[in-house]
């Protein structure tokens, strides 16, 4: 029998913001333990929680880039269990009245070939509401430390429908949401400080079935690629079991990313009753849409409808669309240029994607620190463009301009790599090399187009790599004909 | 009248303080000295602090002779419930649970209460979070009714009604999530007030349950209450259910309001129960008061009032469960010595079941119960819509009228251990209270009478935000009778 899998997500994501959600007092990653925290964050006698409207905007915005309906009115409620690093000994959620409703997520799947395009597809969701993180354990061999700063920071839970069926579909949904949330602004998403979490739900059926089998709640999902490889050996270990006619008790399995299999962590019967309560110490929240309309109008261009539309204006490879699109400032820069320069596109986007990261990369620079700006780079590669330097020259310029901030113009100037030659002087250093390797002169005339190859060369030495390879080409067929 | 000071009014006070005919310090040495003299019998306070008192006395004599005088209540002492956040101070909430905390921070009426200049004194016993009509929760002691010290002070706020009966200080703050500000002000004598929902904020306010949690003044006069009132109301940016408007001036709204003749209205309810009719012939000569005054009385229905306890007791200990869910043994309250350090629930149940009193504890794993699951609907749920249809018995019943007039509590302060052992019969010592909880409205307790030498209270109910009201028909009585000046034999 076949069997498939069939997956849902739940993504924690953290709203960037200066503050808690519910009070002033400063969120942040990387403090002495203990020291971002206030009476509400220590669930002091008599503290209470107030709304704070940076992370409603936020998940607004997320909720709006995610195609998911904003209802008028949202409340909250209290999800109460005990545990150490939960302040309260409840959470502050929305369990029936999320401030997002449904939702879409585009997602493209790997293709066989890093050149192609993959597959998109469309993810439904489920909800997004708006939660506070819970503080951290830190276990030691005696006793476990908790460590609050993490407390009270502003959390959305992204949950999708069962509309996933592989860990490479999960990875994809990952990659879209981080990639909107990143291009919006809501969140880094950078999964190591834990802005970004995922919970799976995965279950096995044999294909053709229509009722889903039982769940396995999949934890301690830590990274993207953790995600795929966790959900993968879920998958299979399920598929196995089934086949084997045993059957998948509900039940909630954690992910060890060193040993690279997942083991149970409880049973359903463990399973809390949260006793979900309206929180009586927050209001509803109304959204009209007045704040919808302010909030749509902050969302950029998103990755997708990017990359459909820089295929469409600009011709571009997905080779290049593919590394540019991801990255909004990237992908901006490119854009700065070629904007001013349509045809010359491509060559902008490869020196963005090759040259321009790759310096950024072995400098350890950002974007921002570039001293190169997108101004410059289109004004040499119009010069390579013009012929007044060669392609490789225009390279070696790059570099230049990349480590000391100069322009194209005075580089060229500076180094003498113009390549302005008459074409009698290239035509003798032409002549010469034919000359010196008459043999492979004889085998261009008698059809090897390679041929030629071995008399560009020593032209381009004679030349010091500056005359124009194209010119060099024409002239080496004329004199040889 | 020449009376010591300690029984002055904050009003009267207010002026000698202003006249330089005595200091704050003065006064506030006459508190502390009245507080030696009768503490040891009456056991108001879970603890104070005499020489902060003097210190913040002399700040305030200080700032008079600079000109710079912050208020009507600079300089008069004001006694603390132990439920409200004071900082570095202890908040106990009368909790073993919280023996040893101190609040790093003060509550927004504390710093309202600072800003205004008054000598913020001690913390005042309680029943234990606030869970009891009696006092007699309290993990400290119990405090005595000042008119018999074998009786209860009522409750939650006994030690905040006992203080200001037997002058150990001037006014208090109480809270009231039941009735726990007026139950205990009829049952002393004084005068209680529990403003509209969201009149008061809320933060620092220790929850007991929070729909139904507000601060209140607790004095020996109504116009006492309304200067107190006046310094702790307010919209609050820290208290999401704190009500954005303007702060009437109370006491010159209500005087103005003098002249008025009110429509009153009686719930019918209220009355065909089995009262203790000795109890209830001073509540009939004060709606016959008014009667005489020319004011309108007229019977009103509050249909939903049968409802009013139990839907009561399951919003209040729902609320509560997940409220006190916060004291468990980790941070800052009580840890048990002993508890199974490889059972990571352990920590939780030994140190709360060390914590917390029985009260406590019964209200926890009711309120628990209604939430679970299989039982929301069925209890908590039906419970909302229940408080729903109260409230809107009130709305209803302000159509026709201006104020309610009810008794405060079905009887006069019993005797202490009369009803630990009956919960139920506890219970039911708020019936007529419990409503305006429920419903979000004010309601005011005053003295009006006697009835075997125990104080019985008045209560008045008013229209949500209209505390001038219901100050107003209050001083009406007062002034045509002696109560404020009538105080324990101690």
């Amino acid at each position: 029998m076949e069997y498939e899998a069939v997956i849902g997500l739940e993504v924690h994501v953290q709203i960037k913001a200066e503050s808690k959600i519910f009070t002033r007092c400063r969120a942040g990653f990387g403090y002495e333990p203990n020291t971002l925290v206030d009476p509400v964050i220590m669930g002091l006698p008599g503290a209470l929680p107030v709304m704070n409207k940076k992370a409603l905007d936020g998940i607004i915005k997320a909720g709006l880039a995610l195609n998911c309906r904003i209802p008028e009115v949202c409340k909250w409620d209290r999800k109460n269990y005990f545990y150490p690093d939960s302040p309260n000994n409840y959470q502050i959620t929305q369990y029936d009245q999320p401030i997002c409703e449904g939702g879409l997520v585009e997602i493209e799947l790997s293709s066989d070939s890093r050149a192609s395009m993959g597959e998109h597809k469309r993810i439904q969701l489920t909800r997004i509401h708006l939660e506070n993180d819970v503080g951290k354990l830190n276990h030691f061999s005696e006793d476990s430390l908790v460590d609050y700063n993490r407390a009270g920071t502003s959390l959305m839970e992204i949950v999708t429908e069962p509309d996933m069926h592989s860990g490479e579909e999960a990875f994809a949904l990952l990659t879209a949401v981080r990639q909107i949330m990143v291009y919006c602004g809501i969140s880094d998403c950078d999964m190591e400080k834990g802005q970004m979490r995922a919970d799976a739900n995965i279950s096995v059926r044999p294909v053709g079935q229509k009722e889903l089998g039982s769940k396995i709640e999949l934890k301690n999902l830590n990274s993207i690629t953790g995600v795929k490889n966790g959900i993968e050996y879920e998958i299979k270990r399920q598929t196995r079991e089934l086949k084997k006619g045993n059957t998948i008790v509900q039940a909630t399995w954690r992910w060890d990313a060193e040993q690279g299999r997942t083991e149970s962590m409880r049973e359903k019967e463990d399973a809390h009753d949260y006793r979900y309560l309206p929180d009586p110490d927050l209001m509803p929240v109304r959204v009209d849409e007045e704040w919808k309309n302010r909030i749509q109008s902050e969302i950029p261009e998103l990755p997708f409808d990017k990359q459909r539309r820089f295929f469409e204006e600009y011709d571009l490879p997905y080779t290049i669309t593919s590394v540019l699109v991801p990255d909004r400032d990237l992908s901006d820069y490119f854009e700065a240029a070629a904007k001013q320069s349509p045809k010359m596109a491509q060559a902008i986007g490869n020196y963005v994607t090759n040259d321009l990261l790759r310096e950024l990369s072995e400098a350890g620079q950002s974007l921002a620190d570039c001293k190169v700006t997108a101004e410059h780079l289109l004004s040499l590669v119009s010069t390579v463009d013009k012929g007044t330097i060669t392609k490789q020259i225009g390279k070696d310029v790059f570099l230049e301009m990349f480590k000391s901030g100069e322009l194209a113009d005075a580089v060229i100037e500076r180094k003498g790599l113009k390549s302005d030659f008459d074409d009698d002087q290239v035509k003798a250093w032409c002549q010469e090399a034919i000359d010196e390797n008459s043999k492979s002169a004889e085998n261009f005339k008698s059809g090897n187009e390679k041929a030629l190859n071995a008399l560009l060369g020593p032209v381009m030495k004679k030349s010091r790599g500056k005359a124009n390879p194209q010119t060099v080409n024409k002239l080496l067929r004329e004199l040889i004909r | 009248m020449s009376e010591e000071l300690y029984y002055k009014s904050a009003r009267e006070l207010s002026g000698l303080l202003k006249a330089g005919e005595v200091s704050a310090v003065e006064l506030t040495q006459s508190i502390i000295g009245r507080t030696k003299a009768v503490e040891e019998r009456v056991g108001a306070f879970n603890s104070y602090d005499e020489g902060d008192a003097v210190s913040q006395a002399e700040a305030s004599d200080q700032r008079r002779a600079a000109g710079e005088t912050v208020g009507a209540l600079d300089g008069i002492p004001v006694g603390i419930k132990d439920v409200l956040a004071v900082k570095d101070q202890p908040l106990t909430c009368s909790s073993k649970m919280l023996e040893n905390f101190i609040s790093p921070y003060d509550a927004t009426c504390i710093q309202k209460l600072k800003q205004s200049g008054a000598v913020l004194w001690g913390r005042l016993n309680m029943d234990e979070f606030a869970m009891g009509s009696s006092t007699e929760n309290s993990a400290t002691h119990p405090t005595s009714n000042p008119w018999n010290l074998n009786c209860v002070p009522g409750g939650s706020s006994g030690g905040s009604a006992a203080a200001v009966a037997a002058g150990e200080a001037v006014l208090t703050l109480g809270s009231d999530t039941g009735g726990s500000i007026r139950q205990p002000a009829s049952y002393c004598g004084v005068v209680g007030l529990k403003p509209t929902y969201g009149r008061v904020s809320r933060f620092g306010l220790a929850a007991f349950a929070s729909s139904l949690d507000q601060v209140g003044p607790m004095a020996r006069s109504v116009e006492d209450a309304a200067l107190l009132l006046q310094a702790i109301s307010g919209y609050d940016l820290r208290d999401s259910t704190s009500f954005r408007a303007e702060v009437p001036d109370f006491s010159k709204s209500f005087e103005s309001l003098k002249g008025k003749k009110w429509k009153l209205g009686l719930p019918k309810e209220y009355f065909e129960k089995a009262l203790d009719s000795a109890a209830m012939e001073p509540v009939q000569q004060a709606i016959d008061f008014y009667r005489e005054l020319g004011c309108e009385i007229k019977e009103v229905s509050l249909p939903h009032t049968e409802y009013a306890v139990a839907v009561y007791y399951i919003i209040a200990t729902a609320e509560a469960s997940s409220n006190l869910a916060r004291y468990d043994g980790i941070r800052y309250t009580h840890r048990a010595e002993n508890f199974d350090r490889k059972d990571s629930v352990d920590v939780y149940n030994q140190s709360r079941a060390e914590g917390f009193g029985e009260e406590v504890k019964r209200r926890i794993i009711l309120g628990t119960y209604a939430l679970s699951s299989g039982y929301y609907d069925a209890y908590f749920l039906k419970a909302q819509k229940a408080r729903t249809l109260i409230r809107q018995d009130f709305e209803k019943a302000y159509e026709e009228v201006d104020a309610l007039l009810t008794p405060t509590s079905p009887s006069p302060a019993f005797e202490k251990g009369a009803k630990m052992e009956d919960p139920l019969s506890m219970y039911l010592s708020d019936i007529y209270t419990i409503s305006a909880n429920l419903a979000g409205i004010p309601g005011l307790s005053l003295p009006c009478g006697y009835s075997g030498g125990m104080p019985v209270g008045l209560q008045i109910l008013g229209k949500p935000f209209r505390e001038e009201e219901m100050l107003a028909i209050g001083q009406v009585f007062e002034d045509a009778h002696d109560f404020k000046n009538q105080h324990p034999e101690l």
